[in-house]
């Protein structure tokens, strides 16, 4: 069964894409390591890390396409399930700084130790393994989207509602996360990691395997999602998007079908998540605020939803229009993203993997045989 | 008795021989002068001569000067002869209130126990026998803050020439306070007690609790009794309150939301500009008050009624314009829509930031907003009172436009079948275009209502927008009255969270439930029901 | 009423109101196994209200609906309703667009529907013909990898009685089949349906008489919320009170 459905999960696109990563995953960290500074193949190191935080963050847009583009959940709260996996990784490494911190502890952190905390909180134990960590950021999203899910499908709450509650989840877990005695180092996060399974995280060679890292289990991803998307129940999954209620009557259950979809998804964004703190260096409450979340939705809408490719390109290309705008134009960012809002949801529903398919049916039509290629349209009926 | 009137006489003798204006509140400067100048030279008795002296000129500046006196803060320089306020490097001239230049040759002025005593009955003389109403008031309660037995004998002449009611009840609960400490029989105790309790308020427990433990024991039962009836009732008062705050604190979620709940109810949109909307309200306002500044001083405390009007317009305009030109467009994609306004909301917050800068701008209360005003044992501020009275207006309105306008009637037929109403020859374009007018409108007004409570900033929508939906979707769609339950149930739940919880606890707490709630009913408290709904 | 454990459909004393309007009014109706009933009657008699009582949308809030003479159908939900047999076609056709022909069957062949089943799930050579003989029946073979949505409304009508047979149900409730469709292809319908109904209970919503004359077969009429009239067609049509609540003079 796992052989065919990795076969099946090897269309032609998805493999095009896997190879792309792995090759991504092997070339940069390779020029990076091996070339030397002058030579023109060389990538900097500056540039490793950059892209490797982009590709954690096509991770998270893959996720949430995984369930807005073909299960229809907007979820304006996935950022939180990213933030935990994050918050996980940090927790693991703060515990590897040990005494090496200000304030010499062996076993508080330096925020522990500066609000008086006097022993370690239960929910700290166990994060100075690897193994526990990394079960963490994928238990925890996983859990929450669970739990979460489980209330919110099986009760049908659904469209604009639904995107509400998970904002209001995220919301409640940035306040939270913000309160010193929350126990997460509240407004500073979690911070001045020193080392990740021994070696020093600020090394190249720590940054480059980090971004082999994320390149590469974004291909397992690319192949995790092809493999749902074109299974049965990825053709349930469109079926519940487009017409939940008509599901239902051919016997299905939308609810567990999102449900599914959500928890794995979430697992992803966690994934994503740990990879990217590392990268970054420091992990704060501010992940868990909804604009965040609600960037990485137009990352997905941009690229276009429904597609596997879409929200990988829309990730990358909105964080570099981001990187650019913020270093040359710093006040002009947000006018920039706010526009992309209102273009892409206006004349780009189906984002730039959308264009591209249009310009090919285009050329399709000229050469060969017409029709074939309407692409659906939503019902064009304001929500009743 | 005979005290006073001796005072009055002597002091009466020495006006009329001073200066023509018997009693006025300040006699001549030179003369003022002189009898401040006569408290240095001689000896202890010379200087509380001179202290009655210049008690019975009657002058307001006078307390001044004895209470510097009292605090062994009066020096004299030596080569003048002249008294001045402060021994620190900044002495300040009794008579005009002004810095003095520093002199060299200054001197302390000494006091003894004798003169203190003299000089304390003579400074409530001046105030708690001033003529000045608000001066004794303000006496009497500094008199009762202190309790001290001292006071006794002064606070009780000054309660025979009280002519005032209301000073005279905070002069003679000062009185019980005092006897509480003496050692007064027992029946003027208990008296005491009695006034204490029906004065009521936190203060009263307080003191009444402090002397319990050195009261004699057959009393002990009474101050009890006293001190748990009072705290019953301040208990009371504190739910009073608490519901005050949530009220309060709900009437401005109303007022974001009830804006969102209109377009979210007529059109299905989830307008998430809307909380922009708020913020161009408030800096609307801000504008109407620095052209105010500029040009019409005195016409500030107008500055709220201009900027109303205005605020709506403005808004309602915007809104309009975002519904041609954008939403319109994606009707019956309520996601896309959302994304779309989330767009927007970040152009016009840029926008703010651009044109006014990033940081909060000031805007003032009127006069009739700011203060405060006691009810009962709670303590209402003006701003809040006349929000929650505004919101209330607003809801009212809203509920007669749409039971008894004609746009009204349109709007609530697209809001139960859009389909329908389009058949029956309504113009759907047009309410969908006028509805998103008016709730952008109304978040502008909501915006005048929070520049005065709240920093007016680029940010300030966003610190509304998650709330406002936590109303909307809490108290159901369609329905105004939805709306004003789900508000103030978040606002009072809140409020009564918040004491046990702390503020962000509660309205974690609040988050969580709501989110609960909507497991439970996923339309909201006040859903609509019938085959139209679903779809 | 007759032995309840014999039929197919027993509804019995059925009512519901929906904020103060009564749609269904001590409704009681019968459908045996292997029949065919036709169900007439004016907008508003509570037609797609009744179904919807079937089919676990709406709950009742009075009365007895009983599948395969057991199974009380107000205690369970729209999925597991699905799944004891009971198919449904809406009066507009609603079948997934994004999809194709050949998925839109594939989603609705008898198969496990859990999650993981339909992960896992892979197309056999037995399903491959059965949905072929389906898209046959539908006369939707040779548009079988197109996208649904680019079907005709007569089309979509037929994908979706497709659909309806790749359930295998007991029992199919049948809304309106023929709207939108030509003379012939209503006749070709009603011949489907009769065909259909030699094996399993078939009740058809319909306000077209010609096609309700072609299914030939005992008909009731609904007005206001209960049956006004039942029997053969002719029978119904001849009644007064159908005639002047229902058909007109």
């Amino acid at each position: 069964m796992i052989t065919q459905m990795l076969f099946r999960a090897l269309d032609k696109k998805a493999i095009w894409l896997v190879v792309v990563l792995v090759a991504v995953a092997v070339l940069v960290p390779a020029s990076n390591l091996l070339l030397p500074e002058g030579h023109p193949l060389h990538v900097p190191t500056y540039l490793v890390s950059l892209f490797g935080k982009y590709l954690t963050y096509a991770m998270l847009a893959l996720a949430l396409d995984l369930v807005w583009g073909y299960v229809g959940i907007l979820s304006l709260g996935h950022g939180a399930f990213f933030a935990l996996g994050g918050y996980a990784m940090g927790m693991y490494l703060m515990r590897q700084i040990g005494p090496r911190g200000v304030y010499a502890n062996p076993i508080l952190p330096d925020f522990m130790v500066f609000l008086n905390y006097k022993e370690l909180p239960w929910y700290w134990y166990g994060f100075d393994m690897f193994w526990f960590a990394m079960a963490m950021v994928v238990i925890v999203p996983g859990l929450l989207a669970f739990v979460f899910g489980w209330f919110a499908f099986r009760s049908r709450v659904t469209g604009v509602y639904l995107s509400i509650i998970t904002q209001a989840l995220t919301f409640a877990l940035l306040l939270a996360f913000f309160r010193n005695d929350f126990g997460f180092g509240g407004n500073n996060g979690l911070t001045d990691f020193k080392d990740i399974l021994g070696f020093n995280i600020q090394a190249q060679s720590t940054r480059a395997t980090l971004f082999a890292l994320s390149a590469g289990f974004l291909a397992l991803f690319v192949l995790i999602c092809s493999a749902i998307v074109n299974s049965k129940l990825g053709k349930v999954m469109v079926a519940v998007r487009d017409a939940e209620s008509r599901t239902r009557f051919l016997g299905w259950r939308p609810e567990n079908v999102k449900l599914f979809a959500f928890t794995v998804s979430a697992v992803m964004a966690g994934i994503a998540g740990a990879l990217y703190v590392p990268q970054v260096g420091i992990i704060n409450p501010g992940e868990f605020a909804p604009e965040n979340s609600i960037e990485a939705v137009i990352w997905v809408a941009v690229g276009g939803r429904g597609t596997i490719i879409g929200p990988i390109i829309g990730a990358i290309l909105v964080n570099m229009g981001k990187s650019f705008f913020t270093g040359a134009l710093p006040d002009y960012w947000l006018f920039a993203l706010g526009g992309l809002f209102v273009v892409v949801t206006l004349f780009l529903p189906k984002g730039i993997v959308g264009l591209f398919q249009k310009a090919r049916a285009r050329r399709g039509i000229e050469t060969a045989k017409p029709s074939t290629v309407t692409p659906a349209k939503p019902a064009a009926e304001p929500a009743e | 008795m005979n005290a006073i009137r001796l005072i009055r006489l002597i002091a009466l003798f020495l006006v009329l021989a001073v200066s023509p204006p018997a009693w006025a509140a300040q006699i001549d400067d030179a003369a003022f002068g002189a009898l401040a100048d006569a408290l240095a030279p001689g000896n202890f008795r010379d200087r509380e001569a001179a202290a009655t002296a210049l008690t019975a000129s009657g002058d307001t500046r006078a307390a001044a000067v004895l209470q510097s006196l009292l605090d062994g803060d009066l020096v004299v320089v030596k080569s003048t002869g002249k008294v001045l306020l402060g021994t620190s490097a900044a002495p300040i001239d009794p008579v005009t209130g002004a810095p003095f230049p520093e002199a060299a040759d200054t001197e302390k002025v000494k006091v003894n126990n004798g003169l203190r005593r003299a000089l304390r009955t003579l400074i409530g003389q001046l105030t708690l026998m001033s003529d000045d109403t608000s001066t004794r008031l303000t006496a009497a309660q500094s008199v009762l803050r202190d309790a001290n037995p001292d006071n006794l004998e002064l606070l009780d002449r000054a309660l025979a020439a009280e002519p005032d009611a209301a000073v005279k009840a905070v002069m003679e609960t000062a009185r019980a306070a005092i006897i509480l400490k003496t050692d007064a029989p027992i029946a003027e105790k208990n008296d005491a007690i009695q006034t204490l309790k029906a004065r009521g308020g936190r203060d009263s427990v307080t003191l009444l609790t402090s002397v319990l433990s050195t009261s004699p024991d057959e009393l002990k039962p009474a101050i009890q009794a006293a001190i748990d009836s009072l705290n019953q009732t301040q208990a009371a008062w504190g739910v009073a309150q608490n519901v005050w705050y949530g009220i309060s604190l709900g009437s401005v979620l109303l007022l974001a939301a009830i804006g969102l709940a209109i377009t979210f109810g007529v059109m299905g949109v989830i307008n998430m500009a809307h909380g922009e909307m708020v913020m161009l309200g408030a800096y609307t306002t801000f504008a109407v008050q620095e052209v105010i500044r500029r040009s019409f001083p005195d016409m500030l405390d107008w500055s709220l009624a201009i900027a109303l009007p205005l605020a709506f317009l403005v808004t309602a305009l915007i809104g309009i314009a975002i519904e041609r030109g954008i939403i319109r467009w994606l009707y019956g994609r309520a996601l896309e829509t959302l994304l779309a306004t989330w767009g927007l909301s970040l152009i016009i917050q840029q926008a703010v930031r651009t044109g006014f800068g990033p940081t909060n701008k000031e805007v003032a209360n009127p006069s009739w907003m700011s203060g405060s005003f006691e009810l009962g044992g709670m303590s209402i501020t003006w701003n809040r009172f006349w929000i929650v009275l505004f919101a209330i207006g607003v809801f009212l309105t809203l509920l007669v436009v749409l039971k008894r306008t004609a746009l009204g009637l349109q709007m609530r037929a697209v809001t139960s079948n859009r389909r329908m109403a389009s058949a029956m020859g309504i113009r759907t374009p047009f309410v969908d275009a006028m509805t998103f007018g008016l709730g952008s409108g109304i978040a502008g007004l909501a915006g005048v209502a929070l520049s005065q409570i709240d920093n007016v900033s680029p940010n300030l929508g966003q610190n509304y927008i998650i709330d406002s939906f936590m109303v909307v979707v809490f108290g159901g769609v369609g329905n105004l009255w939805g709306t004003l339950v789900g508000a103030l149930s978040i606002g009072i739940a809140n409020k009564f969270l918040e004491p046990y919880a702390g503020a962000v606890v509660a309205k974690i707490i609040i988050l969580v439930l709501i989110i609960l709630f909507i497991q439970r009913r996923p339309r909201g408290l006040f859903a609509l029901k019938g085959r139209a709904v679903e779809s | 009423m007759s032995d309840k454990s014999e039929t197919m459909l027993y509804l019995d004393g059925v009512s519901v109101s929906f904020d103060g309007f009564r749609a269904l009014n001590h409704l009681s109706i019968i459908v045996h196994p292997a029949e065919m009933l036709a169900i007439i009657g004016p907008n508003g008699a509570g037609k797609t209200t009744m179904m919807d009582i079937i089919t676990g949308k709406t709950r009742p809030d009075d009365g007895e609906v009983l599948f395969d003479g057991r199974t009380d159908l107000t205690k369970l939900d729209e999925a597991s309703i699905a799944n004891l047999g009971i198919g449904r076609k809406f009066q507009k056709p609603t079948v997934f667009e994004s999809h194709s022909v050949w998925d839109n069957i594939v989603l609705s062949l008898k198969k496990p529907r859990n999650v993981f089943s339909a992960l896992g799930y892979i197309e056999t050579a037995s399903d491959k013909a059965r949905i072929t003989e389906i898209l046959e029946t539908v006369r939707l073979a040779h548009r079988k990898d197109e996208l649904a949505a680019d079907l005709s409304h007569g089309q979509k009508q037929w994908l979706e009685i497709g659909m309806l047979l790749a359930q295998d149900p007991k029992l199919l409730l049948v809304d309106e089949p023929v709207a939108g469709m030509t003379d012939s292809e209503t006749m070709e319908t009603a011949k489907l349906l009769r065909d259909i109904a030699t094996t399993r209970s078939v009740v058809v919503v319909e306000h077209d008489m010609s096609f309700v004359r072609e299914l030939d077969t005992r008909v009731t009429c609904l007005a206001e919320g209960s049956v006004l009239a039942e029997g053969t067609l002719d029978q119904v049509s001849a009644n007064p009170v159908v005639i002047e609540r229902y058909l007109g003079r």
